[in-house]
């Protein structure tokens, strides 16, 4: 008995080394890509990428802080969007949780579903949708019309970290506070905020980073105005000066790399 | 006497607050429905509105000598939608993205095993992080980053020539259909584009769905004599496919949808998403593009509907 509790069959507490390799290899494919975005930010080439690169050098940076203005525009661009889109699908998205955690209704399921919906169709679908809606409406291309898709697909993640948060968040603490005298107001003051406040804010990183990258719905919204990943795509077509690309890639990189680590340091507990 | 005005007002207020607190106790539905008013408007109104929109221009036409969208019920657009390269083209998507998700839960559930079974408590968080940051990294670069690897002079043109092993590679870019010139303008750098991108959605899934598979349950399969084998073909696989479902979810219809990966990497013959993007960009044609976008819907309805029957939902 002893000896079966400690290494049970179907037990063994050391992965195998075959299992070990394939991990590896597959951290290894995720991996790989930012290694290379990396290494061609640094080399001599403008054109053309060749492995290895015939020569490094740091001249790119300059370039791309000093001599390229037209960065500037879908930098301000995207980072606007991304926060008037993660505003309103905080609200939007934390409302619809509130409603769905406190009681089971007719149309609950319809609703989750619908909050899904725009993230579980392909995005070109939510992309021409949006496109043909402004096109029967005549509605002239704006920032407006980037923002409706945008919060359209953020409200999905914002809605899950909330909803999750909720539904650990002890039902007998805001029992307690209504018997106690307070009104739902002040209840969701002094008990829902607090215990929902870190999911707000992770959901809100994670909102700002999905719309900071998006490309597949923006394209159809945008009109003539260039996101930064519109800019990113043009560049990418255009063999001129590629490792500025790059640059400004490891900046996004690096932009939205912070937020999504502290969102999940945020909801750790939630998530286990 | 501001004072005194200010605390009336004030406990006026709260007054005011708690009747209207003890109003929605007594009328929980009005209080739901306050809460969801404002997002069921945008979700209803904004984005079920455009679908609809979406479908409604699905069924005008675009006048040929005009070319103007003439707002009139017809099924030419449908008729112009069942050509034969239109097909294929559906067909092409469609296969790929089979592919895609096959070779994503082959490659996603080693590392969710590990994940699930083997690693610490601190390393499973790593390994989450680890997973889920490539998610959120400009998709548009990584995607890019593939035709420097996979191109003719690329790193693993170099690889394959380092070691002598270009007639390998030369064997491997002369299948027909999915071979070409190099590996990044063949279905090989499509493949393995929309593979790398969408992994990380796979994985996450498998991964819930194998860390909830109960401790008590394998041992007591190992209990009532099962052989490790046996444990993990008729418990551990059975428990973890409504996760890996859910996650082929997101690499079917992902695929399903995307124009950008196809165009950066590929032999150049379209992809669903491609023909939509055309259509209503350079061919001004809205209706035709809706019309075909109708297909990916109709995939995915299906596809949803047996993700449902499977327990896929329970897994998300």
């Amino acid at each position: 008995m002893q000896t079966r509790k400690q290494s049970p069959q179907s037990f063994a507490t050391r992965a195998p080394l075959e299992l070990k390799i394939l991990v590896a290899g597959v951290l290894l494919f995720l991996y790989c890509p930012f290694g290379i975005i990396l290494l061609y930010a640094f080399t001599t080439e403008e054109t053309a990428f060749t492995f290895p690169p015939p020569g490094l050098t740091l001249d790119w940076f300059g370039v791309a802080l000093f001599k390229r203005p037209d960065i500037w525009g879908p930098l301000t661009l995207s980072v606007q969007v991304a926060l008037v889109a993660t505003f309103i699908a905080l609200v939007l998205g934390s409302l619809i949780a509130l409603a769905v955690s406190r009681a089971k209704f007719f149309g609950r399921e319809a609703i989750t579903f619908l909050v899904i919906l725009p993230i579980a169709l392909p995005g070109i679908i939510t992309g021409i949708a949006l496109r043909s809606a402004i096109g029967l409406f005549g509605i002239d291309f704006s920032f407006w019309t980037i923002i409706v898709g945008h919060a359209t697909f953020c409200v999905v993640v914002v809605y899950n970290n909330v909803v999750a948060r909720l539904r650990r968040t002890a039902k007998s603490q805001m029992e307690a506070s209504a018997d106690l005298g307070a009104h739902s107001f002040q209840t969701f003051r002094y008990i829902i905020l607090p215990a929902i406040a870190t999911a707000l804010v992770a959901g809100g990183m994670l909102a700002f980073a999905l719309s900071f990258d998006e490309v597949i719905v923006t394209t159809f919204t945008a009109g003539q105005q260039t996101t930064l990943p519109i800019w990113i795509l043009g560049q990418l077509t255009r063999p001129r000066q590629r490792p500025v690309t790059n640059i400004v890639a490891l900046f996004v990189i690096a932009i939205t790399f912070i937020p999504i680590v502290i969102a999940q340091r945020l909801t750790q507990d939630t998530n286990e | 006497m501001t004072t005194h005005f200010s605390t009336q007002t004030k406990t006026a207020a709260v007054s005011l607050l708690h009747r209207i607190s003890t109003f929605f106790h007594h009328h929980p539905t009005m209080g739901l429905a306050l809460l969801l008013a404002i997002p069921l408007l945008w979700l209803g109104l904004v984005y079920l509105g455009s679908l609809a929109a979406l479908l409604l221009q699905s069924f005008f036409k675009l006048d040929d000598y005009t070319g103007q969208v003439v707002r009139e019920f017809t099924l030419d657009t449908y008729k112009q939608l069942f050509t034969r390269s239109n097909m294929d083209i559906v067909l092409r998507t469609a296969a790929m993205s089979t592919a895609v998700t096959l070779a994503c839960a082959l490659l996603a559930f080693p590392i969710s095993f590990y994940m699930a079974r083997y690693a610490s408590r601190a390393s499973k968080i790593a390994f989450y992080i680890a997973v889920t940051l490539p998610l959120w990294s400009s998709y548009l670069v990584r995607v890019y980053s593939w035709k420097l690897i996979l191109a003719k002079e690329g790193v693993i043109g170099w690889f394959f020539q380092a070691f002598g092993l270009q007639g390998v590679l030369d064997a491997i870019l002369a299948v027909p259909v999915i071979g070409g010139p190099s590996l990044s303008v063949s279905m090989y750098g499509t493949f393995f584009a929309f593979v790398y991108v969408w992994l990380p959605y796979m994985i996450i899934p498998t991964y819930t769905a194998l860390e909830r598979v109960p401790r008590s349950m394998l041992e007591a399969s190992a209990d009532l004599g099962a052989r490790p084998l046996d444990t993990f073909l008729r418990v551990i696989l059975p428990l973890a496919f409504p996760g890996v479902v859910a996650g082929s979810i997101f690499t079917f219809s992902l695929t399903l949808g995307d124009y950008i990966i196809p165009g950066v990497l590929g032999n150049s013959a379209f992809f669903i998403g491609q023909v939509v993007l055309t259509q209503q960009g350079t061919a001004g044609n809205i209706p035709l593009a809706a019309a075909i976008t109708v297909v990916p819907m109709i995939i995915m309805t299906i596809y949803l509907f047996i993700a449902g029957r499977l327990g896929a939902f329970e897994a998300l």
